[in-house]
């Protein structure tokens, strides 16, 4: 007997059994909302992923004892990336194939938010990218809460010059962020009257700063600023101190703290490095100390909590307020619902959706390292993401899918 | 001060940085290359498991460090004979049935190092660990020194010495390296080769768990981290050819030099790229090595 089977035949059938397959899928869906995580929990970067996805399990399990999200109990799917580029894609592509999430939250390099953010996009997935980024992504799929330049280093840089000089050396992870993070400095030490008078560009495998320490020195610039990231760029910081420099040449940087290097540093280490952020620890508000409770009664005690862990966990709560606006988890309810000015308050204090960016309008805190903490020295309320504003308009353009940089 | 003057000295001052980064650049690669080059340079192990061995020191110093040891003790005793330890069960293990046979040293260690790489990640956790220096910085004139730069340019040094008095100065050097070359006459004059290749396998071990050690308070130490030094182990020992204390010495110095060099004139990653293209010119240039055209029967 021959089977004969033509290619329409062939696709009907297995299309019947891809259908009959995704039916659990289907009805499991209907009883729980699924939100699914890529966050690296291992690897060089877990010092940043661990506690973002400590900070996304506080956040389900609030919401769960609460009651769920529009009566419905919330599902957590999260991958472990490994610190890898390669499983980001990989892993994005199973949550919205194979898991069907309503929404992912996650990525913390820009790297790897732009590794996932076309997949996230094509499958009509809403993605939340909560880490400060270098600005300027402009995609109506996607929200974004972290801090840009206009909202951190627009302040950071001239506080940070008025304290040391005008002549700045930079120095600045080698990838996406810190080449575009690297300009918005130059940018803003320029428009202070200031000269950036070196600026070197390190892999994220560079742990050996000793001939840039020595560079620098040639240079004697009054302000060094690093957009340093990762575990390995942890050892310029503890060489800086180890050669003295940190006596010699005032330090600011845009993400030091946000791994909570400043306690993995001695006090010693990291005394007067000066720093901009939405988060401190330190922030004695009604909203914040509930917040530490509830962490402490989860995890023992607040070690953890750092910057993105805060903006993870308010960027999550953004989206479940979307979702009980829109009342449904479908992508275009909820968008809609969150460009109506949505805005949530918490333990970083108010945020508020930009609804031509999607970017959030947030506070940021100049603070400086003291003992292994982030001493607030001056707090400025609900600052615009307006380096985004500048190029990006979703409300105009809503078909707008990239990322803008700054020309310097 | 006149003008002119404080300008002299200045530059007098620049010039101790970049002597100072240059001979820790060169001390680095000796560290780095030493256990190598006597496992690969010597015994024709191609270990690529070196690195990892390295990344052990690392992890044995700093569980030490963590239990109590004094940094310098853990350091300088107890990760070299951890590592060493370490060694000698996998030569009596793996190495000992692969001797003479290259390609297949190559894929055993291979396998060795992604083995090491998954312990590590079970026992120590996937994530960064590291410990602070144990020496303070100092001044030159208007430049700020990181003191363990010298600490590890002295061990370099000191490193070098010890190698070239054991293999000159002692019997066991001696019968080491005529075990190396003629195992069968070896063993007719009474000497075990198979005794010999264990003990100087652990040797070899023991100085890559030393490099490990020292370098680990300039690193944040991660279970992958020995990617970061097997190339330019390679790299240096293959240039520096069939002679081990001159061959190290002598490929350390160029490579350190060039990467120093370009690395102050330009940037560090143009450093390492030109620390790269220097081994291609070598190699093309020497083929077997700096030691077959000078330093020729040297140690």
């Amino acid at each position: 007997m021959i089977v004969t089977l033509n290619r329409r035949s062939f696709l009907a059938s297995t299309a019947a059994a891809t259908g009959a397959l995704m039916m659990p899928g289907i009805a499991r869906a209907q009883d729980a909302i699924r939100v699914g995580t890529v966050l690296d929990v291992s690897g060089i970067f877990d010092a940043y992923g661990t506690p973002m996805d400590m900070a996304q399990r506080l956040a389900v399990s609030e919401i769960n004892d609460a009651g769920g999200l529009l009566d419905r109990p919330v599902e957590l799917i999260s991958y472990d990336t490994q610190s890898d580029i390669a499983l980001y894609t990989q892993y994005a592509q199973r949550l919205v194939r194979q898991d069907n999430v309503d929404v992912v939250h996650g990525g913390i390099l820009s790297a790897s938010r732009e590794a996932i953010r076309q997949t996230l996009r094509r499958a009509n997935t809403l993605y939340f990218y909560n880490v400060q980024y270098e600005g300027g992504v402009c995609d109506r799929n996607a929200f974004f809460n972290g801090v840009t330049p206009a909202q951190q280093a627009e302040v950071l840089v001239p506080w940070a010059m008025s304290r040391s000089g005008p002549r700045v050396y930079i120095l600045a992870a080698d990838y996406n962020y810190g080449q575009i993070t690297a300009r918005w400095l130059q940018k803003y030490v320029a428009d202070n009257g200031g000269e950036t008078v070196g600026m070197d560009f390190f892999p994220l495998d560079v742990s050996d700063f000793g001939s840039t320490i020595a560079r620098i020195q040639t240079v004697a610039p009054d302000l060094v600023i690093a957009p340093l990231v990762g575990g390995a760029h942890l050892s310029f910081f503890r060489q800086w101190a180890a050669a003295g420099m940190n006596a010699r040449i005032p330090l600011a940087s845009t993400t030091m703290g946000v791994g909570n290097e400043h306690k993995v540093l001695t006090p010693d280490e990291g005394n007067g490095m000066m720093v901009a952020y939405n988060y401190s620890q330190e922030l004695d508000t009604p909203l914040n100390n509930a917040f530490k409770e509830r962490w402490i009664a989860a995890y023992g005690n607040t070690d953890a909590i750092h910057e993105i862990a805060v903006s993870h966990y308010m960027g999550f709560h953004l989206w479940a307020e979307g979702v009980r606006r829109a009342g449904s988890v479908d992508r275009d309810a909820v968008i809609e619902a969150m460009e109506d000015g949505l805005s949530v308050e918490g333990p970083s204090g108010m945020m508020t959706i930009d609804p031509q960016t999607h970017h959030t309008t947030l506070d940021v805190h100049l603070m400086e390292v003291r003992d292994q903490k982030m001493e607030v020295a001056e707090s400025l309320s609900q600052r615009p993401p307006v380096d985004t504003q500048a190029v990006c308009n979703l409300t105009e353009n809503p078909d707008d899918n990239t990322q803008y940089e700054i020309e310097f | 001060m006149v003008r002119c003057c404080l300008k002299e000295a200045k530059r007098m001052d620049l010039a101790v940085v970049i002597l100072v980064e240059v001979l820790y650049a060169i001390a680095w690669l000796v560290l780095v290359s030493a256990g190598l080059a006597v496992v690969f340079g010597m015994m024709k192990v191609i270990n690529l498991a070196h690195g990892e061995f390295m990344v052990l020191g690392g992890y044995a110093t700093i569980t030490a460090v963590g239990l109590g040891v004094n940094i310098f003790v853990a350091m300088l005793i107890v990760a070299p004979l951890v590592v060493g330890l370490f060694g000698l069960i996998v030569e009596r293990l793996v190495f000992r049935h692969l001797y003479g046979r290259m390609i297949d040293t190559m894929l055993a260690s291979w396998g060795l190092s992604l083995m090491m790489i998954g312990a590590f990640k079970m026992i120590f956790g996937n994530t960064t660990t590291g410990v602070s220096g144990p020496i303070p910085g100092f001044t030159v004139g208007n430049y700020q020194i990181n003191g363990y730069n010298f600490f590890i340019i002295v061990v370099a040094l000191l490193l070098l010495v010890a190698m070239l008095a054991v293999l000159r100065g002692t019997r066991a050097g001696l019968v080491a390296r005529g075990a190396m070359q003629r195992p069968d006459m070896a063993s007719a004059m009474g000497h075990s080769p198979d005794r010999i290749y264990m003990l100087t396998f652990a040797i070899g071990s023991a100085l890559s768990g030393l490099a490990g050690a020292v370098l680990a308070p300039l690193i944040g130490l991660v279970p992958t981290a020995g990617a970061g030094f097997i190339a330019k182990a390679f790299i240096t020992v293959i240039a520096g050819g069939p002679s081990l204390v001159a061959g190290l010495a002598s490929a350390s110095g160029v490579f350190g030099l060039v990467n120093q060099f370009f690395s102050f004139l330009v940037s560090p990653v143009v450093g390492e790229v030109a620390l790269l293209v220097a081994a291609v010119a070598l190699l093309r240039l020497l083929p077997r090595g700096i030691t077959t055209r000078f330093f020729r029967g040297r140690l």
